[in-house]
């Protein structure tokens, strides 16, 4: 295994009175595509929240050999972890190439960021197209393609993916996929992708987490988890 | 009797309108800044903006120019606008918008007392920022005066203009004032964007004051509070979400009132106000969303 460049050991979190994390390790290595599993409020959003720290958490996180355990969400973002929310965040009042610029926001690199904004459009045609146009009025699933695109501005080294597949058609969510798993061999790029989707994510992803309410139920490799019936039957439901 | 109907007497009405419009427009811009980040109505905006007249004054009376204490105060308001964000309204951020509101409420009540406790009630004047003098265009006279404050409240709403629509400062207050959270996730500090939208909101408010004071033989701490509603009722008429509705629903209102107040006799210069709240009425019950409102409209 390469050497981990995100650490979570023993995360808790919750909402209010609502415990959401019950101590949760993870591990993911430099350019390593990882999957979270797991049903309906078994706590893969929290996970990614509490990474980003989109939510308090107690335990020890460490990004590239720093403890990002306190860390703030624009701290963490300027560390270089880009976070694409449930939901896609879309900026709906702000134009396709507005919200790809706020993507940019913490760099410094003009030049720079104008090579990447056309280089990130190359691996979206349709936003191309519709670069002047306001977000809002994009079908779901390019707004999913909005949201990676303003995370990839950010040139990141780990990229938090919250449910890309959440309501979009088979056909787009297999372009999103596709793209995804291209960012992460081609140019290296650390990914942890939540999905209720297992099929799709244990083909596109190394390893595998099965969160289990709050906790991990099982973990290893993701073809080994394909594989094994039980694990499919009991906690992936296909 | 009138028998030909007075052209120049229209033109001259017009442009008397668009000067207070013009004045109104920048408190109502500053009040759709608010209402966009904080989801409510400041109702302190005059008040804060009576306040920053004053300063004016201050400066004024210890021997600034008109133009000097003018910018001068634009700074403090800002500085100050961005105070009372960060000590009043911080720490309601996330309650829910009556709490808000009543907060701006209290805020209305604290810098109107603050004012009368620094400076004594007597009544007092600032000096033109104008040549008092006509100036003839085309065959009819204006006052230098109404075209320079319509010059300076659409130079000032300008400037704003082309900060949120051309700085990467401007974009991200944009984008947090439509999705907060999602705007954090780019690593902007969102809650410093919402103090710089009550900064600029008391900066476009203390130009609003300071246009509004000279015109008027002397004034007091009640300065804006009639200001405050036109300018309501103008941002209520262009659509509160909309800056540039707020613009011209109160260049509009501005022209509408003067002529009303000039033609139908009985208006005359006692019924404006009365004017402005039905235009607000109108709005609410016709179109609520205002000119240029826009009802939200998501896909999912």
């Amino acid at each position: 295994m390469s050497s981990a460049l995100l650490e979570l050991e023993d995360v808790t979190a919750r909402y209010g009175p609502v415990i959401a994390l019950h101590g949760i390790s993870l591990s993911v290595g430099e350019g390593e595509a990882v999957a979270v599993l797991g049903a309906n409020g078994a706590g893969k959003t929290t996970t990614l929240r509490a990474i980003s720290g989109s939510v308090k958490r107690v335990g020890r996180i460490t990004y590239a050999g720093k403890s990002i355990a306190r860390s703030s969400p624009e701290a963490t973002t300027r560390a270089g972890i880009a976070h694409v929310p449930e939901g896609r965040g879309t900026l709906t009042d702000l134009t396709v190439r507005e919200n790809l610029r706020l993507g940019a926001y913490t760099r410094r690199d003009r030049s720079a960021i104008r090579e990447d904004e056309g280089r990130v459009l190359g691996y979206f045609p349709r936003l191309q197209e519709r670069r002047d146009q306001r977000a809002g009025t994009l079908s779901g699933g390019e707004q999913q393609m909005l949201a990676l695109a303003r995370a990839l501005m950010l040139r990141p080294r780990l990229l938090l993916l919250d449910e890309p597949s959440l309501g979009l058609a088979p056909l787009v969510v297999a372009e999103i996929f596709r793209i995804v798993s291209e960012l992460n061999e081609r140019e290296g790029l650390a990914v942890l992708v939540v999905e209720q989707n297992a099929a799709l994510a244990l083909e596109a992803s190394a390893r595998a987490y099965v969160l289990e309410v709050g906790k991990v139920a099982v973990e290893g490799d993701s073809t080994a988890l394909r594989r094994d019936d039980a694990v499919r039957r009991s906690y992936l439901g296909y | 009797m009138l028998l030909a109907f007075d052209w120049t007497q229209l033109a001259q009405q017009i442009v008397i309108g668009l000067s207070s419009g013009g004045v109104w427009a920048t408190l109502a811009v500053a009040l759709v800044l608010i209402y966009r980040s904080t989801g409510v109505v400041n109702f302190a905006q005059g008040e804060m903006a009576m306040f920053s007249t004053f300063i004016a004054w201050s400066l004024v009376h210890h021997g600034l120019s008109y133009w000097g204490a003018f910018f001068l105060t634009v700074a403090l308001s800002f500085l100050g606008g961005v105070a009372v964000e960060r000590v009043v309204i911080k720490p309601v951020e996330r309650a829910p918008v009556l709490t808000v509101v009543i907060v701006t409420l209290g805020l209305f009540f604290l810098v109107s007392g603050a004012a009368r406790w620094i400076w004594s009630p007597e009544v007092r004047s600032l000096p033109n920022a104008f040549s008092t003098r006509p100036i003839e265009i085309a065959g009819v006279a204006f006052s230098i005066q109404d075209l320079g404050t319509i010059a300076v409240s659409l130079g000032a709403v300008g400037l704003l203009w082309l900060f949120f629509r051309f700085t990467k400062l401007g974009l991200a207050s944009r984008a947090a004032a439509v999705n907060p959270e999602a705007t954090r996730l780019v690593g902007v500090r969102v809650s410093w964007m919402l103090a710089l939208g009550w900064g600029l909101a008391a900066a476009m408010g203390a130009v609003s004051g300071m246009l509004t004071a000279p015109a008027l033989a002397s004034f007091d701490q009640n300065l804006m509070q009639p200001v405050l509603l036109y300018a309501f009722a103008g941002a209520v008429l262009g659509g509160l979400g909309s800056p540039l509705g707020a613009v011209v629903g109160s260049l509009l209102l501005g022209v509408l009132i003067n002529l009303i107040g000039t033609y139908v006799d009985w208006v005359g210069t006692d019924l404006r106000l009365p004017v402005a709240l039905a235009v607000i009425l109108g709005v609410l019950l016709v179109k609520p969303t205002g000119l240029f409102g826009r009802a939200e409209v998501t896909r999912v």
